[in-house]
């Protein structure tokens, strides 16, 4: 006990605070998901992760791709002559053919009516290495960025823990599908009582999913060149817009009108459009010069794998591939959104409007037992313990109003979700002849028994199962996205 | 009674100058000479001492003038407690926050400078016979070949994976623990036992893998130590721990000299004296950063001196960082001891002990990105784990090694080989050298040596070490990292790395140097 006291002791206070916030509440449904996980043939009764914004849709076509182009990976004998020069290559500005590459690729999903100059592009570890790193360019300790909550909950730890930087919401109400009023904005920078060094926000939205439209984004542009405070526009769902939905990057909406571009930053990474969390690619894309420079200086804390670096070059710059793959993308996304939309639709559950990112704004106000932000959690954990899916409360997101959920839909194959539908089908109908103590006709049968026939689960292929990361014991926690 | 009133106030001011002059000049004596009263007499002597003092003071911390051939070159303050990086440099940057804006300006250290111009002007045997060659950068370049020869023999195709047990897109690419793989930390931590020497094993539950041993580095310094602390570091070091620990961490480096005299080693009295000294000017010593084999001079520290440390971190209650990064990189007849040995043999006090390592060095594959803590202190542990989402090992590289670490014949081979090349180039380096009348420090390990060239150098001065690094940069045409760059107490040491060279390279580095040493010493 002395001795655990004497290395508590010696930590910083960086180490030994909560600023993480692993040790919340909200990460019992990511232990309840860890200690029991869902698998159709081992584990039928198991909790489905539904909090995870993982896009599993499309690793049949990368995979093909990878079959067809054996030189991008220096793991080939195509492409092994490149080896010696990619295993000595750690200069942090970043392979020329990577960064080039990366450059096309975003502009290609925007439409290509805005182009991007390679060397703005700075790597990063992963989009959270990269936000990170622009707190650090950006603000001091002490300083604060505005965010319109609700926002991605790991922005707490990621931008506030080693940076010392505050966030300060920007309230949003579902009145107004969650936009963001010039009122707001006002309120949030009036009201703040430390230096605000800028404002950042995902477009499109977590966990709204929802895009910027070009009024608020013109609210929002004329507001920091006001106040001469930086944007940061976190596009990493830039490509999981579907349904034809008109997406506007702020890299766009700086041409049409006057802003002073040195205030103006881009996130991006590979972890959502193409499903690669896992290759650890972030990128910054700053206007400023002064930014660029020191943000590169510092990516040498994040720099991508020069394997990485290479075999995205090849990838990214096959511009057929790349124009399929969007496309394709974009049409299973939608797919994937209206069958689960119309799913929760049959049992009166409505989502936010919403045509981008892998999840859905679910309004659950109408299940409340009570409509206090207690009631959320109670109904959250009956939703994770009884009905045995892990969605995320809203109240992680700092949303103002309880009864809203968000629940990730990409991340699983259409059987796995169809279960997840019958689920919360019965558990409304349960919850609903409960309100109205009315017994059902027919005794409840049991759901999940799946159809076998001809299908065989071969794990390594198909995106049924979440990957089980950690032993139950493990105090690793994984991404919560 | 005060004299406040002077006479001459009540005469006409078309007095004659002379005698305006003693009307000024009699009451002034009486001020100087303490007459006149409180205020004549006493507070206005004073105020001009004062003023005196400080218009001395100004004047003696102004730059010194630069001469003309060093026009370009940075001025260098070769002192014993390094300046607060951040303090320096005040000018904050448009739009940049106060701690980024030293690090958005350019680059004054040597040591950048000269990877900068390699940059622009890089040697080609065929294509640029003339260009800089690259001295300056601590790779290794001899053994990649093997590296290349196991991939070429045990493909079995696309990055998917290599052998059986590859693991399908799905898993690849997903989200993995931030930490690395569990599989991969099996890897690494076999790795490390048969670098270290095959004297310790090290525990796969330990290790905290990091996207390079920069972050790792950084990481420590986040939960070892609070934004102006310190740690002491014996010097010369690293200069990149510059940027590791000071930019983000916010942590001073308080170096310990280390001199010619004790062939660089790390001096006991010299320690105590730095924290002594540290105490005295209120900074609060976290710890002691230690690399070893050391970097840039290559020696590797002995058991003794390990002990003292380890009871000299206890006595003082502070943490051991141990940058092991070069283990094994060693060509010497030295015995290389990790300090897990020590602490495994002695069950001493683990808590305060944290190893780094990385595959940049030994490993020849920098641009892979693997870094590692290890450390027997379970709530570092914890905090660095959830720290690694800044900095994870991309999945792809993880596969790779996996595949490449577990077969351990070949490691035992790499290995062996490696270290042989390195002796060979060492040995090949160092007597070209000797042959132009350069001493190099007893070195054991690393990828470099540490030269002595003060006989080069007019005056005993930082500024004539520059000078010279320039000379070698712009007329010798090769890049080379000066002491003082490493803060080096002591001028005209310079680092050679030999392992960006191949054996034919050797001459040509060594004619290069000649012709600057004859512009010296023409008798060479």
């Amino acid at each position: 006990m002395e001795i655990k006291n004497l290395s508590t002791r010696m930590l910083s206070k960086i180490a030994k605070s909560d600023e993480h916030g692993e040790n919340s509440p909200y990460f019992d449904g990511w232990k309840a998901y860890d200690s029991d996980p869902f698998d159709p043939i081992r584990n039928p009764n198991g909790v489905i992760q539904m909090g995870l914004a993982e896009n599993q849709l499309c690793f049949d076509l990368v995979q093909e791709w990878i079959e067809r182009n054996p030189e991008a990976s220096i793991c080939s004998h195509e492409g092994l002559h490149a080896f010696k020069n990619i295993a000595l290559f750690q200069d942090y500005h970043g392979l020329p053919h990577f960064r080039n590459a990366v450059a096309r690729f975003m502009a290609k999903m925007r439409g290509g009516r805005v182009s991007f100059d390679p060397d703005r592009i700075v790597m990063g570890g992963g989009a959270t290495g990269a936000n990170e790193m622009l707190m650090f360019c950006l603000a001091d300790p002490g300083d604060a960025f505005l965010i319109p909550s609700p926002y991605y909950p790991a922005f707490d730890r990621d931008l506030r823990w080693r940076t010392g930087v505050k966030l300060i919401p920007i309230n949003c109400q579902s009145s107004n599908n969650f936009k963001i009023t010039k009122e707001a904005l006002e309120e949030s920078y009036q009201n703040a009582k430390v230096k605000v060094k800028g404002l950042i926000l995902s477009n499109p939205s977590n966990p709204l999913g929802t895009i910027l439209d070009k009024e608020t984004f013109k609210t929002l542009i004329e507001f920091i060149n006001d106040k001469k405070i930086h944007l940061v526009c976190d596009e990493i769902y830039a490509a999981t817009v579907f349904g034809g939905a008109n997406y506007t990057s702020v890299s766009e909406i700086i041409q049409e009108m006057e802003c002073d571009r040195n205030l103006i930053h881009i996130v991006y990474s590979l972890s959502k459009d193409m499903g690669f969390p896992g290759f650890r690619v972030g990128i910054i894309y700053s206007y400023n010069d002064n930014v660029v420079n020191c943000a590169r200086k510092m990516s040498s804390f994040g720099l991508v794998s020069s394997q990485t670096q290479h075999f995205l070059a090849s990838m990214l710059s096959d511009d057929d591939f790349m124009d399929k793959y969007l496309l394709e993308s974009s049409r299973r996304l939608a797919s994937r959104h209206s069958k689960f939309t119309n799913g929760l639709d049959k049992v009166g559950i409505s989502c936010l409007a919403s045509n981008a990112g892998l999840f859905c704004w679910m309004d659950l106000r109408h299940l409340l037992k009570e409509e206090t932000f207690e009631g959320e959690l109670g109904l959250w954990r009956v939703v994770i313990n009884d009905v045995k899916l892990n969605v995320s409360p809203g109240s992680s997101f700092h949303c103002q109003e309880p009864g809203w959920f968000r629940v990730c839909f990409a991340n699983m194959d259409d059987e796995t979700m169809e279960i997840a539908l019958r689920r919360i089908r019965k558990f409304v109908g349960t919850n609903e002849q409960e309100n109205a103590r009315v017994k059902m006709a027919k005794p409840w049968r049991k759901n999940l028994r799946l159809s076998f026939s001809s299908i065989t689960y071969d794990h390594e292929t198909r995106v049924s199962s979440p990957v089980i990361m950690s032993s139950p014991r493990s105090p690793l926690v994984r991404a919560h996205t | 009674m005060t004299r406040s009133q002077s006479p001459e106030r009540k005469e006409s001011p078309n007095r004659t100058p002379s005698r305006t002059g003693m009307r000024l000049i009699v009451p002034l004596q009486g001020v100087v000479q303490g007459r006149g009263g409180l205020i004549l007499g006493s507070l206005i002597p004073c105020a001009l001492f004062y003023f005196l003092q400080f218009y001395l003071k100004r004047h003696r911390s102004q730059p010194r003038q630069r001469s003309a051939s060093a026009a370009n070159l940075p001025d260098l303050q070769r002192s014993s407690s390094r300046a607060n990086l951040l303090a320096r440099g005040s000018t904050v940057r448009a739009h940049v926050s106060a701690r980024a804006s030293p690090v958005a300006k350019p680059n004054d250290s040597p040591y950048y400078i000269g990877l900068d111009r390699l940059r622009e002007d890089p040697y080609d045997e065929a294509a640029n016979p003339e260009g800089v060659i690259q001295l300056g950068l601590a790779e290794n370049r001899l053994s990649l070949d093997i590296i290349e020869a196991w991939l070429s023999r045990n493909l079995t195709g696309s990055m998917l994976g290599v052998g059986s047990d590859a693991l399908g897109l799905t898993r690849l690419a997903a989200y993995q623990p931030m930490d690395g793989l569990m599989a991969f930390k099996v890897a690494m931590a076999d790795f490390m036992t048969e670098v270290m020497g095959r004297t310790v094993p090290f525990d796969p539950s330990r290790l905290v893998l990091t996207s390079g041993a920069t972050p790792a580095v950084e990481i420590l310094s986040f939960c070892l130590a609070d934004q102006g602390n310190a740690f002491l570091v014996p010097a010369p070091y690293y200069p990149g721990f510059d940027r590791d620990i000071k930019w983000r961490a916010g942590v001073e480096l308080i170096p310990v000299h280390c001199r010619h005299c004790d062939n660089f080693t790390l001096n006991k009295l010299a320690l105590e004296q730095a924290f002594n000294q540290a105490r005295k000017r209120g900074q609060k010593v976290r710890g002691i950063l230690i690399s070893n084999p050391s970097n840039p001079v290559g020696n590797i520290l002995n058991r003794d001196m390990m002990y003292d440390l380890l009871d000299f971190a206890k006595t003082r209650n502070i943490h051991i960082i141990s940058d092991e990064i070069f283990a094994g990189s060693t060509y010497g007849d030295e015995e290389f001891v990790s300090m897990a040995e020590i602490v495994d043999l002695e069950d001493i006090d683990k808590d305060r002990v944290h190893i780094i390592y990385g595959l940049s060095k030994d490993f020849s594959i920098p641009g892979f990105r693997v870094g590692a803590i290890y450390t027997y202190n379970e709530n570092v542990l914890a905090a660095a784990r959830k720290l690694t989402r800044f900095s994870s090992v991309s999945t792809p590289t993880q596969q790779l090694l996996i595949s490449m670490l577990s077969d351990k014949q070949f490691t035992l081979d790499y290995i062996k080989i490696n270290r042989q090349r390195l002796r060979m180039m060492y040995d090949l380096f160092v007597a070209g050298l000797r042959e132009l009348g350069l001493e190099c420090a007893k070195s054991s390990g690393g990828l470099y040596c540490w030269v002595n060239m003060s006989s080069l150098m007019s005056t005993y001065s930082d500024k004539r070490e520059l000078e010279l690094w320039d000379k070698l940069l712009n007329e010798a045409k090769i890049n080379v990292t000066p002491g003082s760059a490493c803060h080096c107490i002591e001028p005209g040491w310079f680092r050679f790395c030999f392992t960006t060279l191949s054996e034919k390279d050797i001459p040509v580095v060594i004619e290069r140097i000649r012709r600057v040493v004859k512009s010296f010493k023409p008798s060479v």
